[in-house]
């Protein structure tokens, strides 16, 4: 088991047949991921590494059986596809695509709500790096065999320092489950929290890490989530303890900003939380390893 | 992306905002001239920077002749005001906004903006405007009423009028305020604003409501549809290095310490500057090189790190995915050699290729300091750092 996606998920690519799609496309399917076509509108009909093109996520879903779909569509656009992928009745997508209107993702956001829960699309991203169940299923941009199959959750904000997360627990022989890119848009699919939920569920997901930013009040959210609602151990590293304050204009900013955005404030909540927090960014593989010692 | 108050206020008048006559003026003369085509005893001479609080830093005068106008002007053109929105360097005034004065009777607050918790706009106010707002927000946070909007539905007027009678307004003003609100909301939508702030929003000894100040700020990544807002960019406003790295696809923030930076993504370049002040270091530099870091732009990259005079030594971290490790090394050799570097480099390779990047690094023959984790490449770039300084006595 993992969360979202495991090998037998049948993925779509939007946007397939131009350069980035069709690179990140390639790489997904040597992983093993189960790629059953992709969309381009106005390419229907036609082959693209060896997957049937559509012009439409319906086509693909009623022809294929498609139930997870990536975005490599242009920022000017991707709020389109999103919105298309939902209401085909695809049941989860990722948005790799960076650059997206905050208004345009207002709207996504806003129209994910109409479905009801049962029939509503996941989204994670955008600007994020993608999902990956190791061992199973890549629908992302990640370098895939960095991730060792085990049962440690990821759920992280940035790219790179995801992949630093999973490279320092790979070296200290510690797998990973599922690790989910949530992306560092001020608005996106997913937050913290959500995927939390997701792993608590997941048998095979011992314990989660969560890699945090300044900014934003989706950290705190989760911890609260993780007290009231976890039975699993979560460790947090939150980035940019040493980041200087924003420049800004004007007063607003300050003034909507309920609770503590600085990295300082956010370790401290989340202490307070009791989170398990990993004190710098090099202790994230061992402060998991310690966590895992003790459930034994 | 930030503009000017003048700008704005000519954005919102033309969504139906009230604001009080004015005039733009680049020297002296041109704030004179400006004076008297609007008449009247009482002019506003205001600087014209990307920041609030500019009455504190004696950015806005009370003029009552000609002479007490140009003197403003002269005195304002050509300064660096400081606030604590700008940050230490300040802004430099080139631009002066000259208005009518404005017979004061009550001075409200009023914002719009996005709030990233609710996923919408929210809409701001308080009966008590002025400087002392973000205190008023703390203090006595029930004096702030918010209220947030449902996009597909947009701004409704019943929603307009709660906010104007929590602005305490008169019975008879409401409609001309429930116009205004509804302009400010409607500019905020079309023109792909983040934020929108009319502080002090005043109600005239006469009754009417006029928009004292106004700031506007803009989401960059809707910039390719708002041409006409993308036209009003002051680059005097904005560092010159964080441009300069802008047109070149990176992403640059300079700092005040001596350790240059060179990452790729964002959270882990503030996870590296991180580790450097916890090894003992000052980051000079934040600087993200992005997912495709060629050998162009890690030239271009080391090109803006060296810039910087008080660097003393450089980190450069990389983790590999999409690109290879061996590319990101052949592009590192590249650039110390051609830019003839002469500080101390530490460079961290992980992710793809990673034996053969530093198989690459080991053979230039450069003095490449390498490292092989986070912490271990923090820690050498902060010991070269103190052995430059050393040496300098």
């Amino acid at each position: 088991m993992a969360i979202l996606i495991d090998e037998n998920t049948r993925i779509i690519v939007q946007g397939f047949t131009g350069k980035i799609g069709t690179f990140h496309a390639q790489d997904m399917i040597d992983y093993g991921s189960n790629v059953v076509g992709g969309v381009t509108p106005g390419k229907g009909g036609q082959k693209h590494l060896g997957k049937p093109v559509f012009n439409t996520v319906k086509e693909a879903v009623e022809q294929v059986g498609a139930e997870a779909s990536i975005i490599f569509v242009p920022p000017a656009f991707a709020a389109d596809s999103i919105m298309e992928a939902a209401d085909a009745g695809i049941k989860y997508c990722v948005a790799i695509t960076d650059g997206i209107p905050t208004q345009d993702m207002m709207t996504v956001k806003n129209f994910l709500r109409r479905f009801s829960e049962d029939e509503r699309m996941m989204l994670t991203g955008p600007n994020c790096a993608g999902t990956i169940s190791p061992g199973k299923s890549m629908l992302g941009i990640m370098p895939g065999h960095i991730y060792k199959p085990g049962n440690v959750g990821i759920v992280g904000r940035s790219g790179t320092l995801g992949y630093e997360a999973a490279d320092q627990m790979k070296a200290l022989n510690i797998g990973i489950s599922t690790s989910v890119g949530i992306g560092g848009d001020p608005i996106n699919g997913s937050s913290h929290r959500d995927i939390l939920e997701k792993f608590e569920q997941d048998p095979d997901t011992k314990v989660v890490v969560m890699i945090g930013e300044i900014g934003g009040p989706q950290e705190v959210e989760a911890g609260i989530f993780f007290k009231e609602n976890m039975t699993k151990p979560l460790v947090a590293y939150i980035a940019g303890l040493t980041a200087p304050k924003g420049r800004r204009m004007g007063h607003a900013g300050a003034i909507i900003s309920s609770s503590g955005e600085s990295a300082a404030e956010k370790v401290e909540r989340l202490t307070e939380l009791g989170v398990t927090i990993a004190p710098t960014p090099s202790a994230m593989g061992e402060t998991v390893a310690k966590v895992l010692a003790k459930l034994g | 992306m930030d503009i000017h108050e003048y700008q704005a206020k000519q954005l919102l008048s033309e969504y139906g905002v009230k604001i009080a006559e004015g005039g733009l003026a680049y020297s002296p003369e041109d704030a004179v001239q400006r004076a008297r085509e609007i008449g009247g005893d009482v002019w506003v001479v205001k600087a014209q920077i990307h920041s609030g609080a500019r009455g504190k830093a004696g950015g806005i005068k009370i003029c009552r002749s000609d002479d007490e106008v140009r003197q403003a002007a002269e005195d304002l053109l050509g300064k660096r005001l400081v606030t604590h929105q700008t940050g230490p360097a300040g802004k430099v005034c080139l631009r002066l906004y000259v208005e009518a004065g404005t017979d004061i009777a009550r001075e409200l607050y009023f914002s719009l903006l996005v709030d990233r918790e609710h996923e919408r706009i929210v809409m701001v106010g308080s009966a008590e405007g002025g400087m002392e707002i973000e205190e008023l927000a703390e203090n006595r946070p029930e004096a702030i009423k918010k209220i947030h909007i449902e996009p597909a539905v947009g701004l409704r007027d019943f929603q307009a009028r709660k906010m104007a009678f929590a602005l305490g307004i008169e019975p008879k003003q409401i409609s001309h305020a429930v116009k205004t609100i509804k302009g400010c909301y409607r500019a905020m939508r079309d023109l792909d604003a983040n934020m929108l702030e009319i502080n002090p929003l005043v109600i005239t000894g006469s009754g009417e409501l006029i928009a004292l100040d106004a700031k506007m700020g803009f989401d960059d990544n809707a910039l390719f549809r708002q041409q006409k807002i993308s036209e009003l960019r002051d680059k005097t406003q904005e560092d010159p290095r964080e441009m300069a790295a802008a047109d070149r696809g990176l992403s640059y923030v300079g700092l005040d310490g001596d350790i240059g930076c060179m990452i790729n993504g964002a959270g882990l370049a503030m996870a590296t500057m991180d580790m450097i002040k916890l090894a003992g270091g000052e980051p000079a530099n934040f600087l993200d090189v992005g997912g495709g870091a060629s050998p162009e732009r890690t030239e271009k990259a080391f090109r803006m790190v060296l810039q910087d005079e008080n660097v003393k030594s450089m980190l450069v971290n990389i983790f590999a995915g999409i690109n290879r490790c061996d590319w990101i090394a052949e592009g590192v050799v590249q650039a110390v050699k051609k830019l003839n570097m002469q500080i101390p480099l530490v460079v961290r390779l992980s992710g793809t290729n990673v034996e053969e990047g530093r198989k690459i690094i080991a053979d230039s023959g450069l003095p490449i300091i390498t490292a092989d984790t986070l912490a271990e490449a923090a820690e050498k770039a902060v010991q070269a750092r103190n052995e430059v300084v050393a040496k300098q006595g």
